[in-house]
C-alpha cells in the first residue's frame, strides 16, 4: 500500500489565483515601472554623463525659405534663397535632408549640384554638417504668370529638413565629472551638515511638539473636535501658501513679526530670519515641525486614546502622580509609534524639498541635498551633476530603508 | 524643589508667570488687531500675577477670583502700573477690552489652577496637578497661536493694500466701510490674473488623479490583501519602499523625458504623473482596510457562483466605501496641493495649476496682498473639504501613514 502524502507544489485553484493576482497588479507595476524605475535608472545613466541643461534640446538642422527680387510680371527674375544652419555650435548633424514641394510657376535657371528637381517636388542632399555650420543655398528662378495665378508665396508651402543627430544622452561618452564637481571641496560636506541638521532636528522637534499637542488633547472638553481640527491645518493647506504667509509674516523690512518684537523691545532692530546664518537653517528647521508636527499628533492621539484606562486607575489607588503617570505608563505605551513614526518621519524630512526651495530657495547655508539637485541641475544648467546629487541621494535612502525595515517588522509585523 | 510644594509659595509663582502668559497673549492680540502699541511689562505681571495667585488661593472660587482680577487690572491700567503697557493714543474702548482680556484670562484660569490646593504643605499629586494644570493652559495658547498666526496674517494681507501694510505692518485692522471693495485683490486675481481658469485645472486635474488612482489601486490592494500568490510579502514591502523615493530624483528625469517627448507643459503629463505618485500610498492605505474586512462574506460570494471581479465590485467595494472616501480625499490633498511637479513641468499661463500660479505672483513687480489673495484661493477649498469630512480626512491621514 503506497503511502498517503500531502499534495505538493502548488494545485490549479493556486495558479488560477496567482495568475488572477498578478493580472490585477499589472496596471500598477506597469504604472510605477515607467514613472519610478526607469526613471532612477535614468538618473543614474545621466549621473555619469557630460549632460548640460541646453543638451536636451538635439541639434537639429534649421532652414527658412523665402523668395527674393520682388517680382511683379511674368518673366521677372527672382532668387529663391533657403538659409541652413545647424542649431548647436559643436555637434554634428549627419545626413541631413532638405525635401520642399515648389509653388507651380516657377522655372529654374541653375541648380545647385547636390539638389534635385523632379516636377515640383525639390530635394538637396547636404551630406553632414559640422557644428556651428551656416549657408545660404541661393537658387535662381523666373517667375511665370502660373506663380501669379495660383497667389500661393513661397513660404507656405511646408519646407522639411531632416538630420540624425547623436545626443549627449544616448551617446557612448561616460564621465566621472560629476561626481568629483559635487564632492569638490568643502561644499559637499557643508551641504550634508544642512541636511543632517535639518532632518533630525525637524523630525525630533516634530515628534515633541506633536507629542505635547496630543497630551493636550486627550481629555474631553467642549472644542475638542474643533481644536484637533485647527491644529492639523498646517499640514493640510498648500504648502506654497503657508511657506508665503511665513516669508511675509518674518520680512525683515515690512514683516510683523519683527514689527512686534521691536515693539516690545525684545530686539532692537529687525531680524532677518531667512537671511543669515545659521538663523535661516534654524528658521527653515521650525517651519519645517510647524508644518509636520499635525501628523505626530494625529498618531500619537490616536495611540492615547487606545491606551485602557484601567492602567491610569490603579495607578491612581497606588498614589502616583501626574508625572509619574506620563513617564512610567504613558511613555513606554507610546514607545512603539513614537519610533515608527521616528524612522517614516526622518526618511520624509531628509526628502523634503518644497518648502526649503520656496522658503529660502537654499541661500544663506540652508541648502540641503534635495535643494542641491535643483540647484546644480537647474540653476548651474548642469543636469549631470543634478542627477549625481541624486544618486548620492538615493544612496543614503538605501542605508535608511534598511534601519527601517530591520526595526518596522519588529513594530508593525510587516 | 520641597520649598516649592507649599500652597502659599506655589500659588503666587503661578500666578506670576500665568499673568505674564496672559499679558503677552493679549499685547500680541491688540496688536495684532489694532497696530497700536502694546506691550507686557514683565515686572507688574510678576508682582501682580504674584498678588492675584494668593488671592486666588484664598477666594476658591472662580467667579470671585474673576472680579477680583478684572477689578484690580482696570485700576492697575488707571494708574499707569498695568501687566500691559498700552502706547500714546490707544482709545477707551481698546484699554477696556485689554483689561477686561486680561482680567478675565487670568481670573477664571488661575482660579481653577488653584483650586482643591491648600494654602500649607502640598503634596507631590496636589503640587503636580497644579503645575500640570498650569502647562495645559500655557500650552492650548501656545498652540493656537502657533497655528492661527501664519493664517491670520495671510487672511489679513489679502484685504489690505501694499502701502498700508508698509506703513505699519502690525496693523490688521480692516476698514468695513469699503464693503465689497474690500475683496478687489480676489476680483484682480480672478480677472486679470487667471486665477478663475487655475482653480477650474487645478480641481479637475484632482478629480482625474482620484479616479486615475482609485483605478489602478484598488485591483492591486485586493490582490496584495486576499490573494495567495509568490512574491507578495515581497511586493507589500516594495510598495513601502517606493513611496520612499524622494520626487526631486524623479522629478530630473522626468523634466528630460517629457522636454524630449513634449509632454512637458501640458496638462496629459500633469496628469500622467500625478496619479503615480499617489498609487502606492493608495494601495497601502486600501490593502490594510481590504484585510480587515472579514474574508467569509467574499467567500460566500464566491460559493454562490460569482467571480472573482464581481465579489470585489458587489461585496468588497460597497464594503469598503469609508476607506475609499478617505483615500479618495487624501489623493485629492496630495494632488491639490502639489507644487514641485507643477513647477518644474509647467511654463505657459494657461495651463498653470493654482500651486504654479501662485508661485507665479512671487515677484516683486506684484503687490504681495495679491500673493495672499491667491494663496488663500488655493487654501481655502482645501479647508472646507477637510472641515466638513473631517472624520474621513483624518482616517485618511492616519492610514496614509506620515507621508509628507
Amino acid at each position: 500500500m503506497s503511502e498517503m502524502t500531502p499534495p505538493t507544489g502548488s494545485g490549479p485553484l493556486a495558479r488560477r489565483e496567482a495568475r488572477l493576482a498578478w493580472s490585477l497588479l499589472a496596471p500598477t507595476l506597469f504604472a510605477v515601472a515607467a514613472v519610478v524605475i526607469l526613471p532612477l535608472l535614468a538618473v543614474f545613466w545621466i549621473s555619469f554623463k557630460p549632460v548640460a541643461l541646453a543638451d536636451l534640446r538635439p541639434p537639429a538642422p534649421v532652414v527658412r525659405e523665402d523668395l527674393r527680387g520682388r517680382p511683379e510680371a511674368a518673366g521677372d527674375e527672382g532668387t529663391l534663397r533657403y538659409r541652413l544652419r545647424n542649431s548647436s555650435q559643436d555637434q554634428v548633424i549627419g545626413n541631413v535632408v532638405l525635401t520642399d514641394t515648389w509653388t507651380e510657376g516657377l522655372t529654374v535657371q541653375e541648380l545647385d549640384p547636390r539638389c534635385t528637381l523632379e516636377g515640383t517636388a525639390f530635394r538637396c542632399d547636404f551630406g553632414d554638417w559640422e557644428g556651428g555650420f551656416r549657408e545660404t543655398l541661393e537658387i535662381p528662378v523666373i517667375v511665370e504668370q502660373g506663380y501669379f495665378d495660383n497667389g500661393v508665396e513661397v513660404d507656405e508651402t511646408p519646407v522639411s529638413i531632416t538630420g540624425a543627430a547623436q545626443s549627449v544622452l544616448t551617446s557612448g561618452e561616460f564621465t566621472l565629472e560629476n561626481f568629483a564637481a559635487i564632492f569638490d571641496g568643502g561644499e559637499f560636506w557643508s551641504v550634508l551638515w544642512v541636511t543632517l541638521f535639518y532632518t533630525v532636528f525637524g523630525t525630533v522637534g516634530a515628534l515633541v511638539t506633536g507629542l505635547f499637542a496630543a497630551m493636550l488633547l486627550n481629555h474631553s472638553f467642549a472644542g475638542q473636535g474643533l481644536l484637533r481640527g485647527l491644529f492639523l491645518f498646517p499640514y493640510v493647506a498648500p504648502v506654497i501658501a503657508v511657506a508665503f504667509a511665513w516669508l511675509l509674516l518674518l520680512d525683515p523690512f515690512s514683516g510683523s513679526l519683527n514689527a512686534l518684537l521691536v515693539q516690545m523691545g525684545v530686539t532692537d532692530q529687525p531680524i532677518n530670519f531667512f537671511g543669515q546664518r545659521p538663523l535661516a537653517l534654524i528658521t527653515v528647521t521650525s517651519f519645517e515641525i510647524w508644518r509636520y508636527f499635525p501628523l505626530s499628533f494625529l498618531f500619537i492621539l490616536a495611540r492615547m486614546q487606545s491606551i485602557d484606562t484601567d492602567m491610569y486607575e490603579a495607578a491612581d489607588m497606588d498614589g502616583a502622580s501626574p508625572f509619574q503617570k506620563f513617564w512610567y505608563l504613558s511613555l513606554p505605551m507610546l514607545l512603539g509609534i513614537l519610533s515608527v513614526l521616528f524612522l517614516l518621519r526622518f526618511i520624509w524630512t531628509f526628502n523634503k524639498f518644497d518648502d526649503i526651495f520656496l522658503l529660502t530657495g537654499g541661500n544663506a547655508g540652508t541648502r540641503t541635498l534635495t535643494v542641491n539637485v535643483y540647484e546644480q541641475a537647474f540653476a548651474l544648467s548642469n543636469i549631470g551633476a543634478g542627477a549625481a546629487v541624486a544618486v548620492v541621494i538615493f544612496g543614503c535612502l538605501l542605508i535608511f530603508s534598511a534601519v527601517f525595515f530591520k526595526f518596522i517588522s519588529r513594530e508593525e509585523g510587516l | 524643589m520641597r520649598y516649592l510644594r507649599f500652597g502659599y509659595v506655589t500659588a503666587p509663582i503661578l500666578g506670576a508667570l500665568w499673568l505674564f502668559v496672559i499679558a503677552t497673549t493679549v499685547a500680541v492680540a491688540m496688536s495684532f488687531a489694532t497696530g497700536a502699541a502694546f506691550r507686557p511689562s514683565v515686572t507688574f505681571s510678576v508682582v501682580l500675577g504674584a498678588l492675584l495667585g494668593l488671592a486666588a488661593l484664598h477666594l476658591q472660587s472662580a467667579r470671585l477670583s474673576a472680579a477680583v482680577a478684572v477689578l484690580g487690572l482696570a485700576a492697575s491700567l488707571a494708574v499707569g502700573l498695568a501687566p500691559v503697557v498700552v502706547g500714546e493714543g490707544v482709545g477707551l474702548t481698546a484699554r477696556a477690552i485689554t483689561a477686561l482680556a486680561v482680567g478675565l484670562g487670568t481670573g477664571l484660569p488661575l482660579a481653577r489652577v488653584l483650586d482643591e490646593m491648600p494654602t500649607g504643605a502640598l503634596t507631590r499629586h496636589e503640587f503636580e496637578g497644579a503645575v500640570l494644570k498650569f502647562l495645559m493652559g500655557f500650552g492650548y495658547i501656545f498652540f493656537t497661536a502657533l497655528v492661527v498666526i501664519p493664517f491670520y496674517v495671510m487672511v489679513m494681507t489679502s484685504l489690505k493694500n501694499q502701502s498700508e501694510l508698509i506703513q505699519n505692518p502690525l496693523d490688521f485692522s480692516v476698514d468695513l466701510s469699503q464693503g465689497w471693495g474690500l475683496f478687489r485683490s480676489y476680483v484682480e486675481l480672478i480677472r486679470d490674473f487667471r486665477f478663475g481658469e487655475y482653480l477650474w485645472t487645478s480641481f479637475y486635474i484632482s478629480v482625474l488623479t482620484v479616479f486615475i488612482t482609485l483605478a489602478f489601486a484598488i485591483p492591486g490592494a485586493y490582490a496584495v490583501a486576499r490573494l495567495r500568490f509568490r512574491g507578495r510579502a515581497a511586493f507589500s514591502r516594495s510598495i513601502l519602499l517606493i513611496y520612499m523615493v524622494p520626487m526631486i530624483v524623479l522629478a530630473l528625469p522626468i523634466y528630460i523625458a517629457f522636454s524630449m517627448t513634449g509632454l512637458r507643459n501640458s496638462i496629459a503629463g500633469i496628469v500622467m504623473i500625478y496619479p503615480v505618485t499617489t498609487i502606492p500610498v493608495a494601495l497601502y492605505m486600501l490593502q490594510g482596510y481590504f484585510r480587515g474586512l472579514p474574508a467569509e462574506i467574499e467567500e460566500a460570494g464566491l460559493m454562490d457562483g460569482l467571480s472573482r471581479l464581481r465579489v470585489i465590485w458587489l461585496i468588497t467595494l460597497p464594503l469598503s466605501l469609508p476607506a475609499l472616501a478617505s483615500v479618495s480625499l487624501y489623493v485629492f490633498m496630495i494632488a491639490w496641493n502639489e507644487f514641485l511637479l507643477a513647477f518644474m513641468l509647467l511654463d505657459d499661463p494657461s495651463k498653470f495649476t493654482l500651486t504654479r500660479g501662485i508661485a507665479s505672483l512671487n515677484s516683486s513687480e506684484i503687490p504681495r496682498q495679491h500673493l495672499m489673495a491667491g494663496s488663500v484661493i488655493a487654501t481655502l477649498p482645501i479647508m472646507a473639504i477637510f472641515l466638513g469630512l473631517e472624520r474621513f480626512m483624518t482616517k485618511g491621514l492616519t492610514a496614509g501613514s506620515v507621508k509628507g
